[in-house]
C-alpha cells in the first residue's frame, strides 16, 4: 500500500466523519429551533417538576454542553426515549424496524442486480435492434418515475383491479410488491449501466480478439467481456442499499409495510422529534460507510483510477 | 554578396528569364471576370455554435414531442385556471348547500345542475367529477400542476443562481479559496438530501408563520421550506459543474486579454466566462426542474409539501391514495401528469445535452 493510497483513505474516513458530525448538528439545531420542549404535553406540569425533568435530562445545562452531550449519544445510536411511543427507546424502534426494511431492500438489490446485469448485457450484443430499443424505452421510464407513483400504480393492478394480492398484510404476499417496486429503479439504473459499460469493452481488441479466434458470441459475452464491464455496476451496488432503504419512505407508506421508512414518515406527522432525528442519523451513518466502503474498494479494483 | 540580397535577386528577378525556372511570368496572367468573382463568394450562411445545437436538437424527434409536451402543458396551466368556470377552492356542495356534488363521477352533475339542465340551461361538465369535498377535480388537477411547474421553475432558478455564482468565485479565483468552497461543497454533497429535506421541512412547517393573506401565506410554509431546502442544499452539483468549466476556460487566450486591458475579477466572470458555460448550465436547468417537480410531490406526497386547500400533484396523488378502491382514477389522472412532465423535462435535458455538448460530439 502506497502513501498516495494511505492518504486517500484518510482524506475519505475524515470526509465521512465530519458529514455524519454535520448531520448530528444540523439535527440537533433544528430541534432547538422548534418551539416547545420535549415536555411541553398537554398535561400541565407543574414549575418544579419540569425544573426537576430538565435537570434529569440535563436539560438546565448551557446550550452547548447540551450539544456535546447529544453528539456524543448520537455517536454511539443512543437517542433517548421517543415522545410519542412511551416506554420505547428510539433507537430500540429503529433497529426492530431496520430488519424489515434491510431484508427488503436487500432482496430488491439482488433482483435488480440480476435482471439489471441480464437485460443490459442484451441490450449491448443487440445494439440498435428493436429488443435493445424496448429495454432502454422501459429503463428510461423506470428511471424518471417517482417510485410512489409506481407503487400506486402497482397496487391499483394487483391488489384493486386483479386482487391477486393482499393490501398492508405481513404474510409474504405482502411483501412481493414492494420488494419488486424498489427493485425497479436500481434494476434501470445497473441496465444502463451495464449496457453502456458492456459497449465500451465489445470495442476493445482482445474481444476482437476473441471473436477471430472463432469463440462463439455468448463465450465472448460472458468469459470476456462481462468481467470488465461489471466494475461500475460493482462500485454502484454500495452505496444503492443505503438509498433504497431511504426510498422506501413512500413505498413502506403506500403498502403499509412496518419498516422504518413508515415509521419515519409516521414521526413527521406524529412530531415525534427525537424519532425523527434518530432515524434521520441512523440513516445518515448507514449511508456514509456505505459510500465509504464502495470508494475505498473502487480504489482497490481499479488500479487505473488516481487518487486525487 | 551577402544571402539576403542573393534571395531577392531571385525572387524578384522578374527581367531575366531562366528556361529551367519555375517563376510564374505574371505578364501572362488574366484578370478574373465578375462572374468568376462572385463564385469565389461564401455560399451558405454562417452557422453558430446556437444554430448548430438548434439544429441537432430539432432533428431529434423525442426531443421535439417533448418540447410539444411542455408547451402544451404550460400553456394549459396559464390558461385554463382563467376561464374554467370553477375555482380550485370552490365546494360546490356548499355552495349549494347540497350533499350531492360531493364524490361526482366524471362528467356527471348535482341535483341542482341536473334541474337547470332540465329547464334548458347549459352547465360546464365536471371533466373529471368532484372530490369529496365537492371541488371540480378538473380544475385541481390543473392547478395542481401549474403548482409543481411553479416549484420546479423556482427552484431551479435558486439552484441556476447560486451554484453558478458559487462554482464561477471558486473555480476562478482557485487556490485556497477553491480549496475551501469545494470542502464546503463537498460535505454538502455527501449529506443524504432526502432525509435532510424531510427533516428541515418538518421543522420549518412548525417554525415558520406568515401574516395571513401575504402572498408568502397562500404559498405556505411547506411550499417555502422547499424553497429554503432547495437554496440550502441543492446547488452543490450546479456549483460542480460550473466549477469544472471555468478551470478550463480562465486558461482561454481571451480571458487573458482582458486582464491584460484591466478588467476585474467580478467583470471577468460574468462577461466572460459564465456566458460561455451557458450550453452546460441550460442542460444542468433542465434536469434540475424535473427534480425539482419530484422532490415536490414526493414531499407533498407524505404531507409535507403545499398546505390545503392549494392542490399540488403529489398532494392530490395522495389524497387519493386513500379512496383508491372506489376512485382510482383520482390517482391515475395526477400520477400519469407528473410523469409526463417528469419524463418530457428528462427527455428534452438528454437531448439537450446531445445537441449542445461539445464533448459528446462525434
Amino acid at each position: 500500500m502506497n502513501v498516495k493510497f494511505f492518504s486517500y483513505i484518510v482524506k475519505r474516513v475524515l470526509l465521512a466523519f465530519v458529514t455524519v458530525i454535520a448531520v448530528i448538528t444540523i439535527t440537533f439545531f433544528a430541534m432547538q429551533a422548534i418551539p416547545g420542549g420535549p415536555f411541553t404535553s398537554e398535561k400541565s406540569v407543574s414549575a418544579d417538576t419540569l425544573a426537576l425533568l430538565e435537570a434529569q435530562y440535563g436539560l438546565d445545562k448551557p446550550l452547548f454542553i447540551q450539544y456535546l452531550n447529544y453528539l456524543k449519544g448520537a455517536l454511539v445510536w443512543n437517542f433517548g426515549p421517543s415522545i410519542k411511543q412511551t416506554g420505547r427507546y428510539v433507537s430500540d424502534i429503529i433497529f426492530t424496524d431496520f430488519k424489515i426494511s434491510g431484508i427488503i431492500g436487500l432482496i430488491a438489490l439482488i433482483i435488480a442486480t440480476t435482471f439489471g446485469i441480464f437485460f443490459g448485457s442484451i441490450a449491448a450484443t443487440r445494439q440498435n435492434h428493436w429488443d435493445d430499443r424496448v429495454i432502454m424505452v422501459l429503463s428510461t421510464a423506470c428511471i424518471a418515475l417517482p417510485s410512489f407513483i409506481i407503487a400506486t400504480v402497482f397496487l391499483l393492478v394487483f391488489c384493486v383491479q386483479l386482487n391477486v394480492l393482499p393490501i398492508g398484510s405481513t404474510s409474504i404476499g405482502g411483501y412481493v410488491l414492494p420488494t419488486l417496486t424498489l427493485s425497479l429503479y436500481p434494476m434501470a439504473y445497473i441496465t444502463r449501466l451495464t449496457r453502456s459499460s458492456t459497449l465500451d469493452v465489445l470495442n476493445q481488441d482482445y474481444i476482437k480478439m476473441a471473436r477471430a479466434k472463432g469463440l462463439p458470441n455468448y463465450k465472448v459475452l460472458f468469459k470476456h467481456a462481462l468481467r470488465n464491464s461489471l466494475t461500475p455496476v460493482i462500485t454502484y451496488i454500495g452505496p444503492e442499499f443505503a438509498y433504497i432503504i431511504t426510498g422506501s419512505l413512500v413505498v413502506e407508506k403506500i403498502f403499509a409495510i412496518p419498516g422504518l421508512g413508515n415509521d419515519f414518515v409516521g414521526s413527521i406527522s406524529n412530531r415525534d422529534y427525537p424519532m425523527i432525528m434518530g432515524t434521520t442519523i441512523f440513516l445518515t451513518d448507514i449511508m456514509v460507510i456505505m459510500l465509504l466502503v464502495s470508494d475505498i474498494l473502487y480504489k482497490v479494483a481499479d488500479p487505473k483510477v488516481d487518487f486525487d | 554578396m551577402t544571402g539576403n540580397e542573393n534571395g531577392m535577386r531571385l525572387g524578384f528577378g522578374l527581367g531575366k528569364k531562366n528556361p529551367l525556372s519555375m517563376q510564374v511570368d505574371l505578364t501572362r496572367l488574366q484578370r478574373a471576370t465578375d462572374e468568376e468573382q462572385k463564385s469565389t463568394d461564401i455560399k451558405g450562411k454562417s452557422s453558430s455554435f446556437a444554430k448548430d445545437g438548434m439544429k441537432r436538437l430539432l432533428k431529434n424527434p423525442i426531443a421535439d414531442i417533448s418540447m410539444v409536451v411542455i408547451l402544451l402543458i404550460v400553456l394549459a396551466v396559464i390558461i385554463i385556471p382563467e376561464v374554467w368556470p370553477y375555482s380550485y377552492d370552490l365546494q360546490l356542495g356548499t355552495k349549494y348547500s347540497d350533499g350531492s356534488y360531493n364524490n361526482l363521477g366524471p362528467m356527471e352533475y348535482g341535483t341542482t345542475e341536473l334541474a337547470k339542465i332540465a329547464a334548458g340551461e347549459t352547465i360546464w361538465p365536471h371533466l373529471f367529477g368532484t372530490d369529496s369535498l365537492g371541488r371540480d377535480y378538473f380544475i385541481r388537477v390543473v392547478y395542481g400542476a401549474r403548482i409543481s411547474l411553479i416549484v420546479g421553475v423556482f427552484a431551479s432558478v435558486i439552484v441556476l443562481v447560486i451554484g453558478s455564482i458559487y462554482g464561477a468565485i471558486s473555480g476562478y479565483f482557485g487556490g485556497k479559496v477553491d480549496m475551501i468552497m469545494m470542502r464546503i461543497v463537498d460535505i454538502i454533497y455527501s449529506l443524504p438530501d432526502l432525509l435532510i429535506i424531510v427533516l428541515l421541512s418538518s421543522i420549518l412547517n412548525t417554525v415558520l408563520s406568515f401574516s395571513s393573506g401575504s402572498f408568502l401565506a397562500t404559498l405556505g410554509t411547506g411550499m417555502i421550506s422547499i424553497f429554503i431546502v432547495f437554496a440550502l442544499l441543492y446547488w452543490v452539483g450546479m456549483a460542480r459543474l460550473v466549477r469544472g468549466q471555468i478551470l478550463s476556460l480562465k486558461k482561454e487566450d481571451f480571458v487573458l486579454a482582458s486582464k491584460a486591458s484591466g478588467a476585474s475579477g467580478p467583470w471577468i466572470i460574468f462577461k466572460h466566462l459564465l456566458p460561455n458555460s451557458l450550453s452546460v448550465i441550460i442542460i444542468s436547468v433542465t434536469l434540475q426542474i424535473p427534480s425539482a417537480i419530484f422532490t415536490e410531490s414526493f414531499l407533498s406526497f407524505i404531507g409535507l409539501g403545499v398546505s390545503a386547500p392549494m392542490p399540488s400533484l403529489g398532494s392530490l396523488a395522495d389524497d387519493a391514495l386513500g379512496s383508491i378502491q372506489s376512485y382510482p382514477y383520482r390517482l391515475i389522472i395526477p400520477a400519469a401528469i407528473i410523469s409526463l412532465i417528469i419524463l418530457a423535462f428528462n427527455l428534452l435535458g438528454d437531448g439537450l445535452r446531445d445537441a449542445f455538448d461539445p464533448k459528446l460530439q462525434k
